[in-house]
C-alpha cells in the first residue's frame, strides 16, 4: 500500500493515501482509522479522517516522559507504519444508511433556477439527478457535522459560487462540484443551495451532537414545503 | 459563591485547554489561544494545569466577586487593578468580598488569563469547559460573556478569616516565565506542501517579515507580506489542519490558523508553527511583524517539554504555599 507521513506541526501527524477523492482511497483511509481505534494506542488525543488522509493529533508529553530516548513523532510514525503493514483485516468499512428528507421547491432551492440556466437542465431534471444517486460521507469538516459527500453526477456538478454568501441556513443542502453537503449550522458559505432539510444535523444536547459520520450511505428524497413544515 | 461581569469585555470567554477527541465530527478544539498563560495562571494557585479560566481581551471587563476568592492573572498585562490598587500579572492575590477587579491599559499583549482558586462550578460540554462560539456551546452558556453574567464557584471557608478590612492581599509568589516563551524567531516544521513552494517562495517565507493583519481573530490571523507562489498550480483535497498551521490562500498570502481554527481546510500547508511558540502568537496583534524559521521535530518538542516541567514545578511549588494558607 503507498502512503506517506508528515508532520502536522509537533503534535499531530498525517497518512496520506494520495491527494484524489475516490471510493477506493477512502475505504483505505475508514480502514485505517478502525486499526487505530482497535489497537488502543495511549497518547491520542484525535482522529481526523479526510478524503484521502488520516490525522492523529497526540500527546507529545505523555510518549516524551513514557519514552525518553525517541521523539514522539518517530514514536508515533512507527506504530502507524506497524498498523499499516498488518494484512488488511475483512472488517466491514460500510457505515450505515441514511435516508434524508429534502424539500428543493424554490423556496430554499435559492440556486436551482441558475443552476438550471447553466446545465440547460429542468428544474425537475435536477432533483431527479440529486436524489437518484446514493452518495458517500468521504469526511466530516469544516462545521461541527457538515458532511462532504459524492459524487453527484457530472451533469449537475456546478463549481461553487463566485462570491460566497455571508449567510446559508442551517440545513442548506449544496452542490460544490463533485461534492454534495448539507450546512448544519447557519454560517457564510459558496456552494450551489439546491434545497434544504428540515433534519438537524447539529443537537448539543444530544450524545450524539452530529448527525453523519464518514462512511455513512445516504440518499436524498425529495419533501413538499408542507411537509417540511410539518416534519 | 460566584463573580459578575459588571460590564463586559469585548470579547471574554471561558476556556480551557481544548476539547479533543471530537475533531472527526467537525467539532475543533478551541481552548485558550495562550495555552501556556492558561496553564501557568492554574499552576500559580496550585490547581489542575486544565481547569477553567476566564480568557480575557481589551477593551476587558469590570468583574466583582461575590465571595473571598484567590485569583491569578497571567498573559497580556492590562494594568490590572483591585479596588484602585494596580496588582502583577503572575502573582496570585487574595481579594475579599465585593472587591472590584477592573483593567486599566494594555501594556503589552493580546489576551490575560483569570484563574480563581475555587473552581468554576460549570457544566462541561464533551469533556470540556471551553466555550465554542460557533457551536454556541460550552463555557457559561454557549457564548461570550456578557454583563450582568454570573458564574458561579465553590466556596472556600479557611478563606473567610484571612481578609479583615483589606480589599487584597498580593501573595509572595511570582512567575517569570518570559524566556520560556518570548523567542527572537518563530520556529516552525515544514508542513506537508512544504515542497510545493517554489524556491524563491521557500527563501521569501524565511527571510522576510511577515506582518499581521486586522484581519485576526481567535479563527485566525490572515498576514501580509511578499507573495508567495506554488511551483505549480495544484489543488489539495480536503485534509486536517492544526493550530499553528500556515495555509497559502490562492492570492499568495499566508493564513496562520489559531485556537478556533476549521478541523479540515483544502489550502496548501506550507509550514506549522512550533507548539512552544504560539504563546508568543497568541499574544500579538494587528500590525506586529513577525518572521520565521526552520527547526526540526525533536527540538520543537523539547521546547515544549520544557515549558511543561517548567509548569509542573510552579505548580507544585505554589500547592504547598496555598495549602499553607488553607490550613
Amino acid at each position: 500500500m503507498s502512503y506517506s507521513i508528515s508532520a502536522l506541526g509537533d503534535s499531530a501527524l498525517t497518512v496520506d493515501f494520495g491527494n484524489i477523492i475516490s471510493l477506493e482511497i477512502n475505504t483505505k483511509v475508514l480502514l485505517l482509522v478502525k486499526a487505530i481505534e482497535r489497537a488502543g494506542l495511549i497518547a491520542i488525543k484525535d482522529i481526523v479522517p479526510a478524503y484521502s488522509s488520516v490525522t492523529i493529533h497526540y500527546d507529545v508529553i505523555m510518549l516524551l516522559r513514557q519514552h525518553k530516548n525517541k521523539s514522539a513523532f518517530t514514536l508515533m510514525s512507527e506504530q502507524m507504519e506497524a498498523l499499516l503493514s498488518q494484512p488488511v483485516k475483512a472488517v466491514a468499512v460500510t457505515g450505515r444508511r441514511v435516508q434524508v428528507p429534502v424539500c428543493y421547491s424554490l423556496r430554499y432551492g435559492w440556486d436551482l433556477p441558475d443552476i438550471s440556466a447553466q446545465t440547460r437542465l429542468s428544474v425537475e431534471e435536477i432533483i431527479h439527478l440529486h436524489t437518484e444517486k446514493k452518495y458517500k460521507v468521504y469526511m466530516i469538516g469544516f462545521l461541527p457535522g457538515f458532511a462532504y459527500m459524492g459524487n453527484v453526477d457530472e451533469r449537475i456538478a456546478v463549481p461553487r459560487k463566485l462570491e460566497p454568501r455571508l449567510k446559508i441556513e442551517a440545513g442548506c443542502v449544496g452542490i460544490a462540484g463533485k461534492q454534495t453537503g448539507i450546512y448544519p449550522l447557519a454560517s457564510p458559505g459558496g456552494w450551489q443551495i439546491i434545497g434544504r432539510t428540515p433534519v438537524k444535523l447539529f443537537d448539543k444536547e444530544k450524545e450524539d451532537t452530529v448527525f453523519f459520520k464518514a462512511g455513512d450511505e445516504v440518499a436524498f428524497y425529495s419533501i413538499t414545503e408542507d411537509e417540511f413544515d410539518n416534519y | 459563591m460566584s463573580l459578575t461581569i459588571i460590564k463586559a469585555g469585548i470579547l471574554d470567554s471561558i476556556q480551557d485547554e481544548g476539547r479533543f477527541g471530537f475533531q472527526a465530527s467537525g467539532i475543533n478544539p478551541g481552548g485558550a489561544m495562550d495555552v501556556f498563560s492558561a496553564r501557568l495562571a492554574n499552576c500559580l494557585l496550585g490547581k489542575p494545569m486544565n481547569a477553567a479560566v476566564i480568557e480575557i481581551h481589551f477593551a476587558a471587563p469590570v468583574v466583582s466577586f461575590n465571595e473571598v476568592a484567590i485569583i491569578c492573572i497571567t498573559g497580556a498585562n492590562f494594568t490590572p487593578e483591585i479596588g484602585d490598587r494596580e496588582i502583577q500579572i503572575n502573582q496570585p492575590v487574595i481579594v475579599n468580598k465585593n472587591a472590584v477587579l477592573q483593567f486599566k491599559k494594555v501594556k503589552q499583549g493580546a489576551r490575560c488569563y483569570l484563574a480563581v482558586l475555587n473552581n468554576f462550578t460549570l457544566a462541561p460540554w464533551l469533556n470540556s469547559y471551553s466555550t465554542n462560539l460557533k457551536a454556541a456551546a460550552g463555557g457559561l452558556h454557549g457564548g461570550q460573556l456578557e454583563s450582568g453574567d454570573i458564574i458561579p464557584f465553590e466556596k472556600i471557608d479557611a478563606l473567610n478569616n484571612y481578609l479583615k478590612e483589606e480589599t487584597s492581599i498580593v501573595l509572595p509568589w511570582k512567575a517569570y516565565p518570559e524566556d520560556l516563551t518570548v523567542p527572537n524567531k518563530l520556529e516552525v516544521i515544514k508542513g506537508s506542501e512544504w515542497d510545493w513552494l517554489d524556491e524563491n517562495s521557500q527563501q521569501t517565507f524565511l527571510n522576510t517579515p511577515f506582518k499581521i493583519t486586522k484581519v485576526a481573530d481567535r479563527m485566525g490571523y490572515r498576514l501580509s507580506g511578499k507573495g508567495l507562489h506554488l511551483k505549480e498550480q495544484k489543488q489539495l483535497v480536503s485534509s486536517a489542519v492544526s493550530f499553528g498551521t500556515l495555509q497559502l490562500l490562492p492570492s499568495g498570502q499566508l493564513i496562520l490558523l489559531m485556537a478556533d481554527h476549521q478541523t479540515t481546510g483544502g489550502y496548501p500547508r506550507v509550514a506549522n508553527v512550533i507548539s512552544a511558540h504560539l504563546p508568543l502568537l497568541a499574544q500579538s496583534r494587528t500590525n506586529d511583524a513577525i518572521s520565521f524559521a526552520i527547526t526540526d521535530i525533536q527540538t520543537a518538542e523539547q521546547k515544549l517539554l520544557q515549558q511543561f516541567n517548567y509548569l509542573q514545578q510552579v505548580q507544585y511549588a505554589a500547592g504547598f504555599k496555598i495549602e499553607k494558607i488553607l490550613q
